[in-house]
């Protein structure tokens, strides 16, 4: 249907088929409308459904676990739970003043962007299952792991001083009975909220993907992405941090990385520096973690991208 | 005379819910005492994880996202 769209639109009205232009734009419009609607679909239904999962409720799920099944909790409830980056600071206190182990925190904070339901629908349709398969995977055990790994390090000595007082008060909110109507309204705001947020990550993502699409040839980038050795992922790593986007604004320029002949390894390295390493969300746990934490905790992330391009790059004659 | 608060750390739709809220008070002709809450100390002392949340009379009405128009008109009514 999309693809009969962008036909239409860019080689029968536009007629700049066969051209390099043509499949940029082709490229554009089809990905811009298959992504957008997607998005709204998949947020719609998700917000009627889940309606109330608020960062509260998954604070007390959370908190009234043991310490292994607390862990998993926390990773799942950050893949579906789609935050934006700007609640991480009253979640991180909201969880530490929960009496939840830090380890169960940080995993929950490296779930929560990289992994969530619209991802792994738009992944899905533009990619393929089996990538998606593997994204999902990797990401929570990227997570997952990573409350352990940085449990070692005792991260509660740099936990800046006043979260530890601050006490939370009891959420008197009163639970509303949701209505069909009532939840409708809750989709709404939902699409209106988190599409008004990503969409310009979104016509980014595509742009870029766009022009490697039309303008940029195979060997080229063939070339620069390298073999799939371990210089290449750490390359592909470097690159993808200072970039910083949604996960679904990510998923396009993956689309063409792996049309052009990239290590399936080293997209996944790339898309997930991208989207769970960044500078601005490091600042925002700033407010509420000292330096060393985040050096130690950026250096986890980055070491496990790695490690996971790696693993998959050397998986890749059985995928 | 009621007292409202909007709670929010400053993201922009925290801003969007103080406009909308301003905007329903006038539409109604209502003189209220309407505040913004920045210091997170004080809005995690409400129990609100998720922002922005409004708070009328000390009672938290709303926690995470924009309220609906009908819902703000709902608590001014």
């Amino acid at each position: 249907m999309f693809e009969m769209t962008a036909d239409w639109l860019v080689y029968d009205m536009a007629g700049m088929r066969g051209s390099q232009l043509g499949d940029a734009a082709h490229f554009f419009v089809m990905d811009v409308s298959k992504i957008l609607v997607l998005l709204t679909l998949v947020i719609y239904v998700m917000g009627l459904l889940r309606a109330m999962l608020r960062p509260e409720r998954v604070r007390e799920f959370i908190r009234k676990r043991g310490n292994i099944s607390s862990r998993f909790m926390a990773v799942g409830l950050g893949a579906v739970t789609p935050f934006c980056s700007c609640s991480s600071v009253p979640l991180f206190i909201g969880f530490v003043e929960a009496g939840i182990p830090l380890g169960v925190t940080l995993s929950f904070l490296i779930a929560s962007p990289m992994v969530n339901e619209v991802a792994i629908v738009v992944l899905a349709t533009v990619i393929g299952w089996k990538m998606t398969l593997i994204y999902v995977v990797s990401g929570l055990s990227v997570a997952l792991i990573g409350g352990f790994v940085l449990e070692r390090f005792k991260p509660e000595r740099w936990v800046e001083e006043y979260v530890w007082q601050i006490k939370m008060g009891d959420p008197q909110l009163e639970t509303e009975v949701m209505t069909l109507k009532l939840r409708h309204q809750y989709a709404v705001s939902q699409v209106k909220e988190i599409v008004g947020r990503i969409w310009k990550y979104v016509l980014i993502g595509v742009g870029v993907g766009a022009l490697m699409h039309g303008y940029v040839p195979r060997e080229f980038i063939a070339d620069f992405a390298g073999d799939g050795g371990l210089p290449s992922v750490i390359g592909a790593v470097l690159v993808g941090v200072p970039l910083y986007s949604d996960a679904v604004g990510i998923i396009p320029v993956a689309e063409v990385l792996l049309q052009k002949g990239v290590p399936v390894g080293t997209v996944l390295a790339f898309m997930m520096a991208v989207v769970a390493l960044s500078f601005p969300e490091m600042l925002i746990l700033r407010k509420v973690v000292k330096w060393p934490l985040l050096a130690i905790f950026a250096a986890y992330l980055a070491t496990a991208f790695v490690v996971t391009g790696m693993l998959f790059n050397s998986l890749a004659a059985w995928l | 005379m009621i007292n409202i608060k909007v709670l929010g750390t400053g993201c922009s739709n925290c801003k969007t819910t103080l406009k909308l809220i301003d905007e329903v008070v006038k539409a109604k002709g209502l003189v209220v005492e309407l505040d913004k809450v920045e210091d997170i100390a004080a809005i995690m002392g409400y129990g609100v994880m998720s922002t922005p949340g409004v708070v009328i009379d000390g009672k938290v009405v709303h926690a995470g996202g924009v309220p609906d128009r009908h819902k703000i008109e709902g608590w001014l009514a």
